[in-house]
């Protein structure tokens, strides 16, 4: 029997794997894809550093090989069952079984689907696209900035919490990292195309955490990016592709009309599929958000309410990287009390 | 004995109740408009006569659509119905013969046992006939009473509530035949004269004495009488209001936005037989005191809250359900524009522009902004069609005036239509194309466009598909179809939106189709109700539309599609989507 | 000419918290609780068909109500065309129809036309 199984291979898996090994106990990851590193593997730079993420994830795998740590790629988990012993039977769609005494899920989030909130237009206009995939464009191209119409554009705008935030899309909470992530993409849109003008749609600017507040002066004061105080309310198409926007500029109290040649939505963060099927299959506690709930908000973060059933990262509610780094090493912690005890 | 106290409760009730009824009727008639009366006067001596008897015949007394729904249901009304004027009928012709004559004092048929010991010429045959209609009409009482314990017995999971004057008409309603059953068979075990029903069993083992017969014919005389002078003041009054109610709308009268003398004949129409409840998808949301029988109850009653006439998705399955056929959304209408009579509204902000000519004007409306991917794919069709056609309201438009309608500001409403209509007419186009159903409802009704043909995209599309203008690519998928509201049961759109998804992929049938189905919780018919109603009436909605699996969710409305893709994974889409996905050029 | 513009001469220059008048939005807030939770974000007054056409703005009439100014009130409302688009797009699902028919029936009930 396994010490501890560990469901996902992204940066929360990871870290909560090299902290375990540390503290001496034998853990197994299990992650789904071909590779790990999860959403990290698309993401260009991390905020507020710009650091690029490539560097966390070749850290990681240079942990991996260090202390030898089991992975299992292409390894999807289809239930977690707890047995009277007090262990744990994991399955997979790879018809093996795992047992185990401890199961820590880290199976992180899902992206929100832009197409949901159709008057933003995703996948209807061809200069519409997400937060996730102006990072993919970063990645594949740091020289350059069109849209996917191939033109520089002259003006973009970003739009805060889609899908967060958000009655009509079912998510009421909020997705935390989308306003830093606005302000260091239009950093980066201004950095590579100096004279496209940028402007964010946000309802709250919620820059909370440390560096943020810096990055976004930084954006105000170095590079121009404008800020407007207004939630978009419907997109429409001119001929020439380029998008009309109708949002109101609360603080002159005043809608407008917009024309940009690229549209950046602002996806929030879901709770990831697999979080419904566990919840089926062992009873785990979800919170409204659909979120993993933990058993004690601040005293047992990590901790569910079955127990040896662990959480780390994005399975409890969206959370920056730093935060979620900071949450696998925790569930380390708190695995080895649990099982020494 | 005096035969006046039988005689006497009777009689009076009697007299009270046609009084009333006469009165009521004639008031009624004069407060009908002109044309109305027009209507009745040259209808009068037309087959519309028949036909509005042989509909009381099927409703009023077999109650048919109440069986449709409920069978047991339907018994219990019809055993009420047919059960007792076959009574009134067999004891009239029974005193007939007895008294070989056709002049019979009114109440002898009525207490014939009582009057009449002599042996006749068919007396046993009557009796026995007489016992059989009574044991029928004794059989829906037991249901009555069954009923009131336990409504879940007839499929009803919810029934109305009474108030004290309704309470003693029931009672006097329940006693009477139990009453008679008693009063015969104690004549009978004094007089030999019962048939098999009254002769034996009650009093078998009891002394019956001609004061306990005496007793018990006075008690059921009461009975009729209490009943007869409470039946005009009690639901019982949809009795003869319902006849009445057949007859004006067989001549052709039709409801009028306002408020008025038929509206009126409509309400006093209603039986409260509460088949309405359980058409009224708003108790997934725990609300059970805003459905049409409570509504209607409350106008009577005159203490109908703005709470609850505005609390309610007008989508029209409860009057699709309603076997007396009140136009149940129209009434409520009614009630909302009564509401807010005060409220004003001005858009003289709208300004008249020269629209261009065009063979194809297309109006959006409001919601239609909203979803960009129907309306991107409704002019990818209109292009490949080739059709040379005007967008209204591409950049400014004003509202159809529908949701106004639908909250009673009728007076705003016909601003925006006065606008819109003048807007259309100028373009010189043949044909208004529409993307909403909401929109579509108010132009076919109260646009009065002429000449120009009122299309929805789904039936559009099917008449360019028939005329070779477009050809759609088969996908092999499963598409589950739901009908909107006001498409479906509003507009009577069911087929042309299937035959087109026909020629898509392969449709599914799902529980409550066409004019069954159910709402999307999304319509702008209610005013009140919180999103986490809608969300709940939303969430029973799609767990009957996805029970067959299907890979697509389709429908016809901007409205219903929103409201769905906040809930599902599969595809949620509108049917110009999947033309315009699947169309070929020719 | 003033008063056009919404401006009153007598009305203080700052706003008096303690001394506002509550009656038409504890009315509205007792009838339609989800308007209370309004955070200004403007997208009922972007998409508002007839904010397109005039200078009607929904989320301004809820700051106005709740500071309990009923200046114009009546003129700006009765623009409404009650086509529910606000509706749609309100991230708080705020009723805003329903709020519609409240001012206009509050405005009657409580007389505060000015």
């Amino acid at each position: 029997m396994i010490d501890v199984l560990i469901i996902g291979g992204g940066i929360a898996g990871i870290e909560t794997a090299c902290s375990l090994q540390e503290l001496g106990l034998e853990t197994l990851v299990l992650e789904k894809e071909k590779q790990i590193g999860g959403h990290l593997n698309n993401w260009d730079t991390l905020f507020p550093t710009k650091r690029s993420a490539s560097e966390i994830l070749e850290y990681y795998a240079e942990q991996i090989r260090k202390k030898s740590i089991t992975i299992y790629l292409n390894t999807t988990v289809t239930s977690i069952r707890k047995q009277d012993d007090g262990s744990f039977e994991v399955h997979t769609s790879r018809e093996v079984s795992f047992k185990s005494k401890t199961v820590v899920m880290a199976h992180g989030f899902s992206l929100f689907n832009a197409q949901r909130k159709e008057e933003y237009g995703y996948k209807i206009y061809e200069n519409v696209i997400t937060s996730a995939d102006l990072e993919q464009t970063f990645k594949q191209n740091n020289d350059v900035f069109v849209n996917p119409m191939g033109k520089i554009p002259e003006r973009v705008a970003f739009i805060h919490c889609v899908g967060s935030r958000d009655e009509k899309s079912g998510n009421h909470y909020c997705s935390k990292v989308c306003c830093i992530t606005a302000v260091k993409q239009a950093i980066k849109v201004k950095q590579l195309s100096p004279q496209t003008q940028v402007f964010c749609f946000y309802m709250d600017l919620r820059l909370y955490g440390r560096g943020f507040e810096e990055m976004y002066r930084e954006a105000q004061e170095k590079w121009g990016v404008q800020f407007i105080r207004g939630r978009l309310s419907e997109v429409a198409e001119n001929i020439d592709g380029s998008l009309q926007l109708k949002a109101e500029d609360t603080l002159a109290a005043r809608p407008f009309k917009m024309s940009v040649d690229m549209l950046v939505l602002m996806v929030g963060f879901e709770a990831n599929k697999s979080t419904a099927l566990f919840h089926n299959s062992c009873g785990v506690a979800c919170s409204e958000s659909r979120f993993i709930q933990p058993r004690h908000h601040h005293l047992s973060a990590n901790a569910t309410n079955i127990d040896g059933l662990f959480t780390a990262g994005t399975s409890i509610a969206p959370l920056s990287v730093f935060d979620t780094l900071n949450h696998a090493k925790a569930a380390a912690f708190a695995i080895h009390s649990y099982i020494t005890k | 004995m005096n035969d006046l106290f039988i005689i006497a409760p009777f009689t009076i009730g009697l007299i009270i109740l046609l009084g009333i009824l006469i009165g009521k009727y004639v008031v009624w008639t004069i407060q009908l408009s002109q044309i109305d009366k027009l209507r009745i006067l040259h209808g009068f001596f037309t087959v519309r006569t028949f036909r509005a008897i042989r509909e009381i015949f099927w409703e009023s007394l077999l109650h048919r659509n109440i069986w449709k729904t409920n069978p047991l249901l339907g018994y219990m009304h019809m055993s009420f119905a047919l059960g007792w004027l076959l009574l009134i009928i067999v004891g009239h012709i029974e005193a007939y013969v007895q008294a070989s004559s056709l002049s019979v004092p009114p109440w002898i048929p009525i207490f014939f046992r009582y009057f009449e010991h002599e042996h006749f010429y068919g007396a046993r045959f009557f009796a026995h006939t007489m016992d059989v209609l009574l044991l029928y009409i004794l059989s829906g009482v037991v249901l009555a009473y069954g009923k009131r314990i336990n409504s879940k017995l007839f499929g009803i999971k919810r029934t109305t509530k009474l108030k004290p004057k309704d309470r003693i008409s029931l009672i006097a309603l329940w006693s009477i035949f139990p009453l008679r059953l008693f009063a015969e068979s104690a004549t009978a075990v004094l007089h030999g004269n019962g048939g098999f029903l009254t002769s034996g069993i009650v009093f078998r083992y009891l002394q019956v004495t001609p004061n306990i017969e005496y007793t018990l014919w006075v008690l059921y005389s009461c009975s009729l009488a209490i009943f007869f002078i409470t039946l005009p003041f009690t639901r019982y009054m949809h009795i003869p209001t319902e006849v009445f109610y057949i007859f004006l709308k067989e001549y052709g009268i039709k409801l009028k936005k306002q408020f008025n003398s038929y509206s009126k004949i409509q309400v006093y129409s209603c039986s409260r037989c509460g088949i309405c409840i359980d058409a009224c998808q708003m108790h997934h949301a725990q609300i059970s005191n805003n459905q049409s029988v409570y509504i209607l109850k409350n106008i009577r009653d005159e203490n109908l809250t703005d709470r609850k006439l505005y609390n309610c998705l007008l989508c029209g399955r409860c009057e699709d359900a309603c076997p007396v056929n009140i136009n149940l959304n129209d009434l409520r209408i009614s009630q909302r524009i009564k509401s807010s009579k005060e409220y004003n509204s001005s858009y003289d902000f709208l300004e008249y522009s020269i629209t261009e000519k065009a063979d194809v004007v297309y109006f959006a409306g409001c919601m239609t902004h909203l979803t960009p991917g129907i309306k991107k794919s409704i002019l990818t069709v209109l292009d490949t069609a080739g059709v040379n056609y005007l967008f209204l309201d591409k950049d400014k438009g004003a509202c159809c005036g529908r949701p106004l309608m639908q909250a009673g500001q009728i007076e705003a409403a016909k601003k925006l239509i006065a606008y819109n209509r003048q807007q259309i007419l100028e373009s010189g186009a043949h044909t208004l194309l529409v993307s909403c159903p909401i929109c579509y409802k108010v132009f076919r009704d109260d646009y009065e466009l002429g000449q120009i043909n009122i299309r929805h995209h789904s039936e559009y599309f099917l008449e360019l598909l028939h005329n070779q203008k477009i050809t759609i690519r088969n996908t092999q998928k499963s598409i589950v179809y739901h009908d909107p509201c006001e498409l479906g049961r509003g507009c009577k759109v069911y087929e042309q939106p299937r035959e087109l998804l026909q020629s898509i992929g392969t449709l599914k049938k799902v529980k409550h189709e066409k004019v069954e189905s159910l709402c999307c919780s999304g319509s702008l018919g209610d005013l009140s109700l919180s999103m986490v109603e809608r969300n709940k009436i939303k969430e029973q909605t799609l767990e009957v539309l996805l029970k067959p699996n299907p890979d697509i969710l389709a429908t016809s409305c901007p409205l219903c599609k929103k409201t769905f893709v906040k809930g599902v994974d599969i595809q949620v889409k509108d049917i110009a989507e999947l033309v315009a996905e699947n169309i070929q050029s020719n | 000419m003033m008063k056009q513009f919404g401006y009153n001469s007598l009305k203080s220059r700052t706003i008096d918290y303690k001394n506002i008048n509550t009656t038409l939005i504890s009315y509205i807030i007792k009838n339609e609780p989800s308007f209370s939770s309004c955070i200004s974000c403007g997208s009922c007054t972007a998409t508002c068909s007839a904010a397109n056409l005039t200078f009607f703005n929904i989320r301004r009439l809820n700051i106005q109500i709740r500071l309990g100014e009923f200046e114009n009130i009546r003129q700006e409302i009765d623009k409404c065309m009650l086509c529910g688009k606000c509706l749609l797009v309100c991230p708080r699902g705020i009723n805003t129809r329903n709020v519609i028919m409240l001012i206009k029936k509050g405005l009657v009930t409580f007389n505060l036309v000015e």
